[in-house]
């Protein structure tokens, strides 16, 4: 847009797009609101007696990893550094970001903003590997370290200029792999750190002989709709503007989804003979996020394939862990790792021309180069995060400890952990008596004493 | 005096209910139970795991009355409770000492 002031017709060019800026804080605002969809996606998926502290391992990973992504997070994401890792100094406290920038189409501000949501959810996503049983400050913990040392890291790899994968280095031999908005950095990186910590934490009391059912499918149908709304700005908003391509994947998003949750119901009810309401939150959530990394380079029907893909591998992939015997209390493994993979690899085949991303896979005669960078980027992104999360868990767990104690288990983390309950079930059942203000913590001194 | 206890499916409570009030009885007390008999419960599936459920959900009612009218209740409860299919439940019969109405103060007979 061009103006030209009243006086003497000095022109000015602005090229500032409100359209993108808006698009972008909608968006940022739209990933935020996948956090309490998660809490509810999780937490209904928990033991009634551990509903809040899920919801609090979500949200108070929300409230850390955004202050760190402030202070330091984005400096070193999209700090300009190397092959590896940002700039631990350049943008620390968001410092030179307020300025207005003539030059650019939308705010730094704004993608700080969005970026921010991401780094938070993929902490967040972790928490449902290890559900009822973690002491809430060494997930705060375990939180901070792993967005610094494994999140911040791998975000730059695949999302900023210089990173390895974002401009196809070493052994990508210039293909960059493609992840639209977080296959790698997002769910390969969250379900495998979940997988990692599990092993690390061990399983619940209990564990695979106790019932332990979802307590409230309810909440995770609203969860997982609240995902979905959500992540139209996840992926949508991953365009950086508000155009075509966000169009295009909006609509990626949209079917690929509609066909994993379809090929869930279908695999169960041929598996289990009968179509479960916890199989289409699932199968939305499993579509969600293999259509994540590929919704730029597919076509529509790319995107159908890739969602049916997901909705069944993911289905099958759930029930390993009693197999293999880890605790991976509400499948983060089963849903993201798998997803993440899914999503990844088959841009390697189901890339075309036409979408966007502008690449084309194998079945599109597109020879097997992409699918390489794809399975790189994939298993590099996995083995890192495998290895430094089981690092960051097993330090923890040997010096602070990361288990509630086994009577605090059984009585229910809710209680003993935050002293609340997420429900109060008989108004007259529990007697007790109000027994002042701030004083609960002088009280529990006199009883240990 | 007898107390009657009965414990019979959900749905067939309210068929008891005006039974016994056509009966003649004015008050019972309700509560919400679970168990199994020849009846065992169900199956539930979440993401592939199957759970069985033994117990399953019942109602029991308690009445108390006089000796001579025990019997003729316990028909009352089981005539109006009867599906003829299995988990329709069971009635049986306890003596009770005394009874007292809290309002009042009276006992006996005279409390029911």
């Amino acid at each position: 847009m061009v103006f030209s002031d009243e006086e003497g017709g000095r022109m000015e060019e602005i090229v500032l797009s409100p359209g993108d800026t808006a698009w972008i804080l909608v968006s940022a605002a739209l990933v935020l609101l996948m956090l309490p969809g998660l809490a509810l996606f999780y937490g209904g998926m928990t033991r009634a007696k551990s509903t809040l502290n899920m919801m609090m391992m979500v949200m108070g990973a929300l409230a850390l990893v955004g202050v760190l992504w402030v202070l330091y997070g984005y400096s070193l994401t999209f700090g300009e550094g190397g092959a590896f890792i940002g700039s631990a100094t350049q943008y620390l406290g968001l410092e030179g970001l307020m300025a207005d920038d003539p030059a650019a189409t939308f705010p730094a501000m704004s993608f700080v903003a969005f970026q921010a949501m991401f780094a938070a959810i993929t902490v967040a996503l972790i928490a449902g590997a290890v559900a009822d049983r973690v002491k809430f400050n060494a997930w705060l913990v375990f939180a901070g370290l792993w967005a610094t040392l494994v999140y911040f890291p791998v975000a730059h790899w695949v999302w900023a200029a210089g990173g390895w994968i974002f401009e196809g280095l070493g052994p990508l031999n210039g293909t960059p792999a493609i992840d639209f908005a977080g296959g790698t950095a997002v769910h390969i990186n969250a379900g495998v750190a979940g997988l990692a910590l599990a092993l690390v934490v061990g399983k619940r009391l209990g564990w695979p002989k106790t019932p332990m059912k979802p307590h409230n499918l309810t909440l995770v149908m609203i969860g997982a709709g609240l995902l979905w709304f959500g992540w139209f700005g996840f992926n949508a908003g991953s365009a950086l503007a508000a155009n075509n391509t966000a169009a295009v994947v909006f609509v990626n998003t949209f079917v690929a989804t509609c066909a994993a949750a379809l090929a869930w119901l279908v695999t169960e009810k041929i598996r289990d003979g009968h179509a479960t309401s916890l199989g289409a939150a699932s199968g939305i959530v499993a579509g969600l996020v293999a259509i994540t990394p590929s919704c730029s380079a597919v076509s529509p029907i790319g995107a159908i394939l890739i969602g049916i893909a997901a909705g069944v591998l993911c289905a099958l992939a759930v029930g390993l862990k009693y197999k293999l015997k880890y605790d991976d209390s509400l499948d983060v493994v089963g849903v993201h790792l798998v997803g993440g993979l899914v999503g990844t690899l088959l841009i390697g085949l189901l890339a075309t021309e036409a979408a966007p991303a502008g690449v084309n896979g194998l079945f599109y005669g597109g020879g097997l180069t992409q699918f390489w960078s794809q399975l790189i980027a994939a298993v590099a992104v996995l083995v890192f995060s495998f290895v430094v999360t089981l690092v960051i868990a097993l330090i923890l767990h040997k010096t602070m400890g990361m288990r509630i104690d086994e009577d605090d288990e059984v009585a229910g983390i809710d209680l003993t952990t935050h002293a609340e309950q997420a429900y109060e079930l008989q108004e007259s059942g529990s007697g007790g008596k109000f027994a002042g203000v701030g004083q609960a913590a002088a009280k529990k001194e006199e009883v240990s004493v | 005096m007898k107390l009657v206890t009965a414990v019979i499916k959900p749905f067939k409570l309210d068929d008891v209910k005006s039974a016994l009030e056509t009966f003649g009885i004015h008050g019972l007390t309700v509560s919400e139970a679970s168990g199994y008999g020849r009846q065992r419960g169900h199956t539930e599936v979440y993401r592939g795991a199957e759970y069985t459920v033994d117990l399953v959900p019942k109602v029991r009612i308690e009445v108390v009355v006089e000796d001579d009218d025990a019997d003729s209740v316990v028909d009352v409860i089981v005539k109006s409770a009867q599906t003829g299919r299995i988990g329709d439940g069971k009635v049986w019969v306890s003596p009770v000492d005394s009874v007292v109405r809290v309002r009042t103060g009276e006992r006996g007979p005279d409390a029911l």
